[in-house]
């Protein structure tokens, strides 16, 4: 396996808390790992390690490797807002900004410097394309983010986060918020962004997690119990923690 | 209790109860073919109806199971193995129907002395021991018993390759009798097809309680362990 994310024996301390416990795993590319495991777990946090979206919580120490496409991303001669540029984020709650629906999509571009008019037009049209969101919006682009739907609004933040072209989508729940068509939607989506992009996605959806994953990684108390292949995770997991939580014996 | 190990109880009560129908209809063709009791043997046939109608009402609690539970790692495996086994275990009560049908077919009993030769009671007997013994297997998730089966339904499947050469015999030394001859070479091959029936409810329990399949395994792998 060629990873594009490496994480070696990272450990994570919200003050006193040690939320990540000697975590070693690696992601490959154009894949989609599920994290799963109950509230409070270490999940969030880790997705979190690999946008350095942590760095931004008073008290957090952060110790162990956690490479990006060979990159040791914290670094001290890491460009935050260049590992943010590669490594994009859906969240739970979509929360496009307040502007067009073009111009949110737009915006990572201009942000970044860009301004060929006629380039950010057609990226924010694949953009659009490719999260399955042009032909809803194409002939209201001007209109503001806020009129679309929930399912809408979540594909347009993914739209948003692919415009600036990452290597790797992190995404923190990005369907618990949406009724099951929406979330029939980004599920599709995940699976066809698959050949473009590196998906690491944390899900308390069980049936989520085994449709759109290939690899499946349980956490537990800030451990990490067992990764492994999702059909296997789902089928016949080696770990009696895997089992019953999956089975909804936990506790 | 989980709402989720409800529906497997409910699921393991009706295959039990499955279990023990078949048991007994199995039973009840031994019975039969020794006594030549006709009454018995139509017994049997209609208790078939009952036999097929819990082998629905099983198939539908699986249905429900997979669809209302989306059920994962041992609970899938266990309702995947409960749809087939209960397959098998209806088949299994559909050769202990045919076997009756050889007795209602019958004018006079069964030569005792020709049942002796065609092996009939000792297969059926291998067999019946067989069944209860994947019930108690099942019962208690006991995949070493499981395992026993197989070599066990070797022994049936010898005897079925002696029925060419057996029934030659009888039809020499009983030559008024060729239709009998005739009928218990067929009762031998419904018997061996309960012992591979057993073998395939076998390779069910140790799927559930393992999660390994054996079945399609060669010689010498897995199953002579």
């Amino acid at each position: 396996m060629n990873p594009i994310i490496s994480t070696q024996d990272v450990n994570l301390h919200y003050g006193d808390f040690h939320a990540l416990k000697s975590i070693s795993m690696d992601m490959s590319r154009n894949s989609v790992t599920a994290l799963i495991g109950p509230s409070g777990c270490g999940k969030s946090t880790y997705l979190r390690c690999f946008n350095r979206m942590n760095d931004l919580v008073d008290g957090v120490k952060i110790k162990g490797k956690i490479e990006v496409d060979g990159q040791d991303i914290y670094s001290t001669k890491v460009d935050v807002v260049e590992l943010r540029r590669n490594v994009g984020m859906v969240f739970q709650k979509p929360n496009p900004f307040p502007k067009s629906i073009f111009d949110n999509v737009a915006f990572g571009l201009e942000v970044g410097g860009i301004s060929d008019k006629k380039f950010i037009e057609e990226r924010v049209i694949r953009s659009l394309n490719q999260a399955a969101l042009w032909d809803e919006v194409k002939d209201k682009l001007k209109k503001s983010a806020f009129e679309l739907s929930g399912g809408q609004q979540q594909r347009l933040c993914i739209a948003r986060a692919l415009a600036i072209e990452p290597k790797i989508l992190l995404m923190d729940e990005p369907a618990s918020a949406l009724d099951p068509i929406s979330t029939s939607k980004i599920e599709e989506l995940i699976f066809s962004l698959k050949k473009d992009f590196t998906i690491v996605i944390v899900t308390h959806n069980m049936q989520q997690a085994s449709r759109v994953s290939d690899t499946t990684a349980f956490f537990y108390l800030g451990e990490l119990i067992e990764v492994d292949d999702t059909k296997k995770i789902f089928t016949n997991p080696s770990k009696t923690q895997t089992e019953y939580y999956i089975t909804g014996r936990f506790g | 209790m989980l709402h989720i190990e409800q529906e497997i109880n409910q699921l393991k009560s009706s295959l039990l109860e499955m279990w023990d129908l078949v048991i007994t209809q199995l039973e009840n063709a031994l019975q039969s073919i020794v006594d030549g009791d006709k009454d018995i043997a139509h017994g049997v046939q209609q208790h078939e109806k009952r036999v097929n109608g819990l082998e629905l009402a099983i198939d539908r609690i699986c249905e429900n199971f997979i669809a209302l539970n989306q059920p994962v790692a041992s609970d899938l495996r266990y309702v995947l193995s409960g749809l087939k086994i209960n397959t098998n275990l209806e088949r299994i009560a559909d050769n202990a129907c045919g076997i009756t049908e050889y007795i209602t077919d019958t004018e006079k009993e069964f030569d005792k002395q020709m049942l002796e030769i065609m092996e009939i009671e000792k297969m059926l007997l291998q067999a019946i021991e067989m069944v209860k013994d994947l019930r108690e297997a099942f019962t208690f998730e006991n995949s070493t018993l499981a395992r026993t089966i197989f070599k066990r339904d070797k022994i049936l499947d010898k005897i079925n390759e002696n029925g060419s050469t057996q029934t030659l015999i009888c039809l020499e030394q009983f030559p008024n009798d060729k239709r009998q001859a005739l009928h218990l070479l067929s009762i031998m091959r419904k018997i061996e097809r309960v012992g591979d029936q057993c073998k395939n409810i076998a390779e069910e329990i140790i799927f559930y309680t393992e999660a390994k399949v054996v079945k399609h395994k060669k010689k010498g792998k897995e199953k002579e362990k």
